[in-house]
């Protein structure tokens, strides 16, 4: 008799246990099922709101390197509307002086990423062969380093060929930072996350132009679409001798620059 | 025990990845969303004429028609939305403007720039010029006043008392419309050797060659640079 009880006692656990444990995952598979779908039909709303389709673009910049008068206006306007942090060594953009000297050395300095410009160089007037200023952003490669070394897929190519950064999927590893060959990323102080150039994708999803290329007092920087006949870079690219940084890398940036000296890397 | 694992596994990773993980690729696709939703700062140089009509207009004819307003009056933004919340301010101090127009060597041949040392010092730069507008208050009558850099050169060269004009024929306009109007440069060997060949009459101390033998194949100035023949 008392065998049979504890038996029965048994059967009602084990259903109970059953019972719960099915209504308890199914409880915390729901909320997941339940915001994928808010969340993807979110981004649909907004993407329609817009207007815009990432399939519909391939975003690139051209950067004149004959234009480029150091003034540092884009650095500065890059800081405002990214929230880049002020101090130096963050910059999602960044100006550098290029100095060859009759000796063949060469001299690269950035003092605070020429946000406040450039001091002349009096001194060694004299030796200077050729001077000339290089702005420096991230080349959004078709092919990008980072985007492969990132272990998490924090970083990553859109449609549109941009290379972004999701902040809140970043685990702040750093193994994009180095794997950047042309040092266009940087750790975030606060966020401690990757941070870097974005285009300014909240512009130009808006047809904005990106902020850098917004202030640039000389035109030194178009920005626009690579296959469109239409666009002022295509315009800009069938008029220059083009070069990009590092072409070895074989990383195929889309940022262009023309009137580039060899010393540039 | 495999169901169990099998179980654990899809349980954990529905909850360790995120729902639209992998909807475009390998990456979140609400990430897209928060990088849009940033808050634009620089409102682009088409809104200004809305309010500002006066000073577009007097802007787009001159010089500085291509220099967006937001480049001297900051991200305007904030101000487009509610003119009344946020003024811009202009920069009126003398540090400003040689931003881009101190003279400095690595900048491209031809950029209007001063030194700003001895170009009025202590003077503001708008009590001269009109920053929508810049001109010279007069033509600059001499040609240093862009090509500095030329004539620094050439003043410690055996050239200092050629002027400009001898060897480049420079049209008005050209001090007006730079670009434009270009002024001529030398083309032949003979021009040179108005002066330097060994059966001309200048004077003595001018160094002279026989033109015929002298670099027969070759241009003057390709081996000469001739605004400091000197250098080697």
């Amino acid at each position: 008799m008392e065998k049979v009880n504890n038996q029965k006692s048994n059967d009602i656990k084990r259903r109970k246990f059953l019972k719960n444990l099915f209504l308890s995952l199914s409880g915390l598979f729901l909320p997941g099922i339940v915001s994928a779908a808010t969340k993807t039909g979110r981004l649909k709303d907004l993407i329609l709101s817009l207007g815009y389709d990432p399939k519909e673009h391939l975003w690139g910049m051209g950067i004149d390197i004959d234009k480029c008068i150091g003034c540092g206006r884009c650095v500065n306007a890059c800081k405002e509307e990214n929230g880049v942090p002020r101090d130096p060594f963050f910059f999602r953009t960044w100006v550098e002086r290029y100095r060859i000297y009759d000796n063949r050395e060469t001299l690269v300095d950035s003092p605070n990423g020429a946000i406040d410009g450039f001091k002349p160089s009096i001194n060694d007037e004299g030796n200077i062969i050729r001077s000339f200023f290089v702005p420096k952003l991230c080349n959004h490669c078709d092919n990008p380093p980072c985007v492969q070394v990132c272990p998490v897929g924090a970083t990553f190519k859109t449609d549109d060929g941009v290379i972004l950064v999701d902040s809140k999927y970043c685990i702040g590893c750093r193994y994009c930072i180095q794997a950047c060959p042309y040092g266009a990323r940087f750790l975030d102080p606060e966020t401690r996350t990757a941070e870097k150039c974005t285009f300014c994708y909240h512009r130009i999803t808006k047809e904005l132009s990106p902020a850098c290329v917004e202030v640039c007092p000389t035109q030194a920087r178009i920005f626009g679409e690579i296959k469109k006949k239409p666009s002022p870079l295509v315009r800009f690219m069938r008029q220059h001798v083009l070069g990009v940084l590092k072409p070895a890398l074989n990383t195929e940036p889309k940022v262009f620059y023309a009137n580039m000296d060899m010393e540039v890397r | 025990m495999l169901i169990f694992l099998v179980t654990a596994f899809i349980f954990m990773r529905s909850i360790l990845v995120p729902p639209d993980f992998g909807k475009y690729g390998h990456y979140r696709a609400s990430a897209i969303d928060e990088i849009i939703s940033q808050e634009i700062k620089y409102a682009g140089h088409t809104v200004c004429y809305d309010c500002h009509d006066d000073i577009v207009d007097l802007k787009k004819t001159g010089y500085h028609k291509n220099v967006a307003c937001e480049v001297c009056h900051g991200p305007a933004a904030l101000h487009t939305d509610d003119p009344g919340e946020l003024k811009l301010q202009a920069p009126r101090e003398r540090g400003y403007c040689p931003l881009c127009h101190e003279y400095i060597s690595s900048r491209p041949t031809g950029f209007p720039q001063i030194v700003s040392a001895s170009h009025n010092p202590m003077k503001p730069c708008i009590s001269c010029h009109e920053p929508h507008d810049p001109k010279p208050p007069q033509t600059p009558k001499e040609c240093d006043a862009c090509h500095a850099e030329i004539s620094r050169t050439k003043s410690l060269s055996h050239h200092v008392y050629v002027d400009c004009i001898e060897c480049h024929q420079t049209p008005n306009e050209h001090k007006i419309k730079p670009r434009e109007y270009l002024p001529s440069k030398p083309t032949t060997r003979e021009f040179c050797g108005n002066c330097h060949s060994k059966d001309s009459t200048t004077p003595e101390e001018i160094p002279k060659i026989d033109i015929n033998s002298h670099g027969e194949r070759y241009m003057c100035w390709q081996c000469h640079y001739p605004h400091l023949p000197e250098a080697q």
